[in-house]
């Protein structure tokens, strides 16, 4: 047995320590927001929070994430109003949206991390989540947007 | 009478001879010393066992083989990109090297780079303290001499502030050893991990001598 929390709640999963979280989150929990993009850390469509990290959930076993605190895109927020859910919705991001799950996920590490990011910050932290469809420039300006409403909730 | 008497004068000159040379060691001694004491405060000092500058600088040549190898020279970038693979391009992704090395935001190298090699052909290889050298002490390899390299090895403003003995322990470091379970597709240093640590001992021990400009 593996105990870990997801999205604050204690679970116990009857899995092998060498499967990776991505199918403890996605076949054993049900939780199917978490994509399965390459399977090797190149996409970023499985990132998760691990203890607050951006884990690829992918490569990442389930070892390493016993008695860990694991966040998903389904626990990001309570009601789905992180300001980087409520930007990507005004923006309207996503094109066919399979890779957003994973942005959104780094997106917020990088506001929690450093909220008023440059362009540059930007990409250094986006860099590593890729988008197929191209949505880039809108994924910066929804950043930026999150940026603002974060620092508007929080005077 | 006459011979007591040329025998008190010899024993005050024998003293006298004697008292000189103790005080001439010990300013000796003391100026060896202080000298000494600067000098560590600069650089490291190698008590070699014995000095033997052809001896370093062939250890040396060896250690620069492996130094500049892809699974050393690749995390020991010019720039704030790491390298990747054996023909040792900039990483993918462009994941930057951060204040402390270990990466920035959604981006730091544990995220993706587990504390062991990941299954399959060019998966991301891990270690539990995967990073680079930090922003302040970049510890740069790439595009150096063998003479930049040694000189540079040697400095602790440079070399992370490490003494002799930290150094040969390096040796033994798990990151450094992970060069040699770098996972499938990337090629080992060309040294075994054995022969490199005598090379890199040797080198330490006969005088840490840099190769020729």
């Amino acid at each position: 047995m593996i105990q870990l929390t997801v999205n604050g709640k204690t679970e116990k999963l009857d899995v092998s320590p060498e499967m990776p979280l991505l199918w403890a989150i996605r076949d054993t929990l049900g939780l199917t927001g978490t994509k399965f993009g390459c399977g090797v850390a190149q996409c970023g469509a499985c990132v998760v929070h691990l203890d607050g990290e951006a884990v690829r959930s992918c490569v990442t076993k389930m070892s390493r994430a016993e008695g860990k605190n694991v966040v998903t895109i389904e626990g990001l927020s309570e009601n789905n109003d992180h300001p980087a859910q409520k930007a990507w919705q005004e923006i309207d991001v996503p094109q066919c949206g399979y890779c957003h799950s994973g942005q959104i996920m780094s997106a917020a590490v990088l506001l929690r991390e450093n909220p008023n990011p440059s362009d540059q910050d930007i990409d250094d932290a986006m860099a590593g989540n890729i988008c197929r469809c191209g949505t880039y420039p809108r994924i910066r300006k929804a950043i930026h947007l999150a940026s603002e409403m974060q620092g508007k909730s929080r005077t | 009478m006459i011979y007591k008497q040329k025998t008190n004068l010899m024993s005050t000159k024998t003293k006298f001879i004697l008292i000189a040379v103790i005080l001439i060691s010990t300013i000796g001694l003391a100026f060896t010393v202080s000298l000494r004491k600067s000098i560590e405060k600069e650089y490291i000092v190698i008590t070699p066992v014995k000095k033997d500058s052809a001896a370093s600088v062939a250890a040396f040549k060896q250690v620069y083989k492996v130094l500049m190898s892809p699974r050393c020279l690749n995390c020991h970038p010019k720039g704030d990109i790491p390298l990747q693979g054996d023909n040792s391009v900039v990483h993918s992704m462009q994941p930057k090297r951060g204040k402390d090395g270990k990466g920035l935001y959604a981006m730091k190298c544990s995220n993706c780079h587990q504390a062991e090699n990941s299954p399959g052909l060019h998966t991301p290889p891990g270690n539990p303290e995967w990073h680079l050298p930090p922003a302040d002490m970049k510890m740069v390899f790439e595009g150096k001499t063998a003479h930049e390299l040694a000189k540079q090895l040697v400095n602790p403003e440079l070399n992370g502030h490490k003494d002799l003995q930290k150094l040969i322990a390096h040796a033994d470091d798990g990151l450094v050893k992970a060069g040699w379970n770098p996972g499938k597709g990337r090629t080992v240093p060309p040294l075994t991990h054995a022969q490199f640590k005598k090379a890199w001992i040797t080198w330490l021990q006969t005088g840490a001598y840099a190769p020729a400009k």
